[in-house]
């Protein structure tokens, strides 16, 4: 794999520092693959995307040191290589912006934080990171955390850069944990209501078996196992349905939104909201449009016209949170001033605010991109 | 009284807590203070002017406020086995202890996770949930004696924590008291929770930002079957190079662990775990799984440690003889307590890669000093804990100790680890973080420090240090291994 080595530390530091002595604030962005992710941030772009390279990587330590900008998909096939994954399985979103190429950069893919099909399972961005280098609020270039499994010196600010998009400062280099490729994966399937498999997957989560990916969408329950050969063999007398075969583009397509039910148009009409639910929610969500579940039913894709009120209701009656995660193409007005996330709580968000302020006092970095405010 | 702390406001502190607290949970008197002057790094001591012991969130919010008002530091303290000096008093402060928090509230069957309270032991939340075929996987060595809530505050990991995580990989939801007495709550049920990661933020900050004062863990169903392997080497170096071999292959063991000569010869006498005497090392791999995988993964990795020149390999099928092999392991600590007066354990992380060299050095560093070294400690992550032994009644050996183990843990920066893998900084680890972390990420600290506690009451001297500390030490710089002057000769 040939990945073009090319450390733009210092140009990027010049533009920030440039920034901070005009006070004028910087909209951070790598592939811009996630651009929809979140408000609109009405400042001058910073693009990371040309800073590349793999700074370090040796298998035997599980962990790879990437610059910023690399493409997400250079580095997955640098693993692969070594028979070695992301345990996130990030998607890769074809960005509209730019002809629907693949475009997406581990930057972006840290700082939104948004984790693929077997999050559920082998955890999360957050759970990955091992540290950071950044450009801080002042201007200058700090690390934290470092290329070690356990590291419990400072604060952990490299996790807090996870989900942080680009507000708390400007990631540079990022270390992150890699777990060996499993050798074969499976993909079971069978017919059942939304309830039948969810209650199907609960039970599921009490066993040990090596599940990676679960997924129900328009009848069909579908479960992916990842192990050897001869371990799988013995999965499918434990797993209900059938096998599916040449399933990994199934979940390619759902990890990037690519399957039919993110791409077909009769459902652009309505925007595309995200649940995020404790995982044994056994209730269906009542709401107008298609659904598509993930992680047992702790992540649900729901098309919905209904009024933000109602669906953050019905999330927070759950325990839960709902994200609007994409406009409906039908409405090109993208409304700027869209509540995306769910609210925070006040003395929550007050803490939120005092952390921003303490990180990048000036407000340089992507200015209200998550919530107004921040 | 303490004079540390204007005797105005200590009376109206006092007067201000027994309006708060009964009668028995507030501690006064010297005698009464003397049990918690320390952690379980028993070279520091300090006498705090007070020790509250509330059992509701509702006193622990007003105590903060109480504090928050007359400015007077707290110090959260969980059972007291901190390595670090976290919970080491402040000579103007009082002690908060969370001891009487001690329920475990819910067990949630279906969610697989459990609401605890901060003073529950870290080993009752596992025995809590057994019935159900479920446990919590972290597993310090201290486990029997250490809180969730403490856990949490160090981020603490333990054996398992190489496939299974550390406290922040295990943790779902944390509820913190703030300075202002503001109950909030950090992380959800769910798997992503909007705004920023506060959670993570919260987990290993050492009582520095917050009071924790209830915890949801996440629990994990419990494997089929365990193997426990166990390769004894003639060179510990070979040890070194089976662990990253076995890494290298693919597997992720749920425990690997390296134990030197002297360790195992502490360990055997204390336990009788019936460990081989003539070696110079042992691996402890634990393996779980169902039992086609198992076989699998036994088979390779036997193969591997032969391959490494291990000269015999015992494999323990029988949950007997495999507590038998741990016990060892576990007992370790306790073992060097044995055969030294005072023990001092270091906690450095290194790459695993680096192992072997560490290990050298380490025994050359023994020499110089003319202190002996036990080493035990978890390999799979690469962290190290050196024992020095030492008698702290023979004049100048502590300080000896200490420079020791400073020069230790200078050697893990400079081989691109880290001053600690999961003991925490505390009081102990101050002057080492200067050399890890260099003026612009020590002020980036501080100023999350300040976002939560502005008036730097909660937990204050501990963590992080001074840039004029660092000044002072006028300590070499080591970052990301990068040595200042790297061509020149060092000694
Ligand atoms: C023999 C022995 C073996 C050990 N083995 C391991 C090991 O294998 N792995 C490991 O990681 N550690 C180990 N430790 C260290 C120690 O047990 C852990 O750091 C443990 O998490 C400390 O818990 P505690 O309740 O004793 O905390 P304490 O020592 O009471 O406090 C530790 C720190 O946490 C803060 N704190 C405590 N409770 C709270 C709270 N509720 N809210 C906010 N802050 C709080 C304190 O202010 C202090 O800074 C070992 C210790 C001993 C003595």
């Amino acid at each position: 794999m040939n990945i073009l080595d090319n450390d733009i530390t210092a140009e990027l530091q010049t533009q920030v520092k440039q920034a901070i002595s005009n006070q004028t604030p910087l909209y951070i962005h790598g592939g811009n693959s996630k651009l929809f992710y979140g408000n609109t941030v009405d400042a001058t772009p910073l693009d990371i995307s040309a800073h590349t390279g793999i700074i370090n990587y040796d298998p035997s330590e599980l962990c790879i040191t990437v610059r910023a900008g690399t493409k997400l998909s250079d580095i997955e096939t640098l693993l692969a290589e070594n028979n070695q994954i992301l345990a996130f399985e990030p998607p890769h979103y074809l960005s509209s912006s730019n002809n629907n190429q693949d475009t997406a950069t581990i930057g972006g893919t840290i700082a939104s934080g948004i984790s693929g099909p077997s999050r559920a399972y082998t955890g999360s961005v957050r759970d990955s990171i091992l540290g950071v280098n950044i450009i801080n609020g002042s201007g200058e270039i700090a690390n934290f955390g470092g290329e070690v499994m356990k590291n419990v010196a400072g604060y952990d600010l490299s996790r807090m850069m996870v989900r942080s998009q680009g507000t708390l400062g400007v990631i540079l280099n990022i270390s992150v944990r890699v777990i060996p490729k499993p050798e074969q994966n499976i993909t079971m399937t069978f017919e059942a209501t939304q309830s039948e498999a969810l209650s199907y997957f609960q039970n599921l989560r009490k066993n040990t078996l090596p599940i990676t990916a679960t997924a129900w969408l328009d009848n069909i329950a579908l479960i992916r196992l990842s192990a050897s050969e001869q371990v799988l063999q013995s999965c499918k007398e434990k797993v209900k349905g059938d096998e599916r075969l040449n399933a990994d583009s199934f979940w390619q397509d759902i990890r990037d939104h690519t399957h039919e039910f993110f791409t077909d148009s009769k459902n652009n009409d309505k925007p595309l909201w995200r649940f995020s639910l404790p995982p044994a929610t056994p209730a269906k969500i009542q709401l107008d449009g298609q659904q598509l579940i993930e992680w047992d039913g702790a992540q649900r894709w729901i098309y919905s016209n209904a009024p933000d009120n109602i669906i953050q209701g019905i999330a927070s009656s759950f325990k839960g949170f709902a994200t609007h995660f994409k406009d409906a193409t039908s409405n090109n007005a993208g409304n700027k001033e869209l509540a995306r996330f769910s609210e925070l709580d006040p003395a929550l968000f007050v803490l939120h605010k005092q952390l921003k302020n303490k990180m990048d006092p000036l407000g340089i970095f992507n200015p209200k991109r998550i919530y107004r405010g921040l | 009284m303490n004079m540390s702390l204007d005797t105005q406001i200590y009376n109206k502190l006092i007067l201000q807590l027994s309006d708060i607290l009964p009668e028995s949970f507030l501690l006064t008197s010297e005698e009464e203070l003397r049990p918690y002057e320390c952690d379980g790094l028993a070279a520091y001591k300090r006498l705090p002017v007070a020790v509250a012991l509330p059992d509701t969130i509702e006193q622990v919010q007003a105590i903060v406020k109480v504090c928050s008002q007359l400015k007077v530091p707290v110090v959260a303290r969980g059972a007291g086995t901190g390595l670090s000096a976290g919970a080491l008093p402040h000579e103007g402060g009082i002690v908060l202890g969370l001891s009487r928090f001690n329920k475990i509230d819910s067990i949630d069957t279906d969610n697989l996770t459990a609401v605890v309270q901060p003073g529950v032991r870290n080993l009752a939340i596992s025995e809590a949930v057994s019935p159900y075929g479920l446990y919590y996987a972290p597993d310090p060595s201290s486990q029997i004696a250490c809180s969730i809530g403490g856990n949490v505050a160090e981020n603490s990991a333990g054996v398992h924590s190489l496939k299974y995580g550390q406290t922040v990989h295990n943790v779902m939801q944390v509820k913190i008291v703030t300075i202002d007495g503001e109950l909030i709550t950090l992380g959800s049920e769910t798997l992503d929770t909007p705004g920023y990661d506060l959670l993570a933020l919260i987990t290993g900050s050492e009582g520095m930002l917050g009071i924790i004062v209830e915890i949801t863990v996440k629990l994990l169903p419990k494997a089929e079957s365990i193997k426990v392997l166990m390769a004894s080497f003639d060179e510990i170096e070979d040890a070194g190079h089976a662990v990253a071999a076995i890494i290298a292959d693919g597997i992720i063991p749920a425990g690997l662990e390296l134990m030197d000569k002297a360790a195992i010869h502490a360990a055997e006498d204390f336990v009788h775990a019936n460990y081989p005497l003539d070696v110079a090392a042992i691996l402890l791999c634990e393996l779980d799984g169902d039992d086609i995988q198992l076989a699998e993964q036994v088979e390779k990795v036997d193969a591997i440690l032969r391959d490494k020149k291990a000269v015999a390999v015992e494999i323990a099928d029988s949950p007997e003889e495999q507590a038998r092999l741990w016990a060892g392991r576990k007992s370790a600590f306790s073992a060097a307590g044995r055969i030294s007066a005072d023990y001092y354990c270091m906690d450095g992380t290194i790459p695993r890669k680096q192992i072997a060299h560490v290990l050298k050095r380490i025994t050359e560093m023994s020499e110089k000093y003319g202190l002996r070294v036990v080493n035990v400690f978890h390999a799979g992550d690469g962290n190290l804990h050196p024992l020095i032994l030492y008698d702290a009644s023979i004049e100048g050996e502590l300080e000896s100790t200490e420079k020791f183990g400073g020069e230790i843990l200078e050697l893990c920066v400079e081989v691109g680890g880290t001053v600690t893998g999961e003991h925490g900084v505390g009081y102990e680890k101050l002057d080492q973080m200067c050399v890890q972390f260099n003026e612009a990420e020590l002020t980036q600290f501080f100023a999350v420090k300040l976002a939560f506690d502005p008036d730097s009451l909660l937990n204050p001297g501990k963590a992080i240090p001074t840039l004029h500390r660092c000044a002072e030490l006028g300590g070499m710089h080591i970052h990301n291994g990068e040595l200042p002057f790297p061509d020149l000769p060092r000694f």
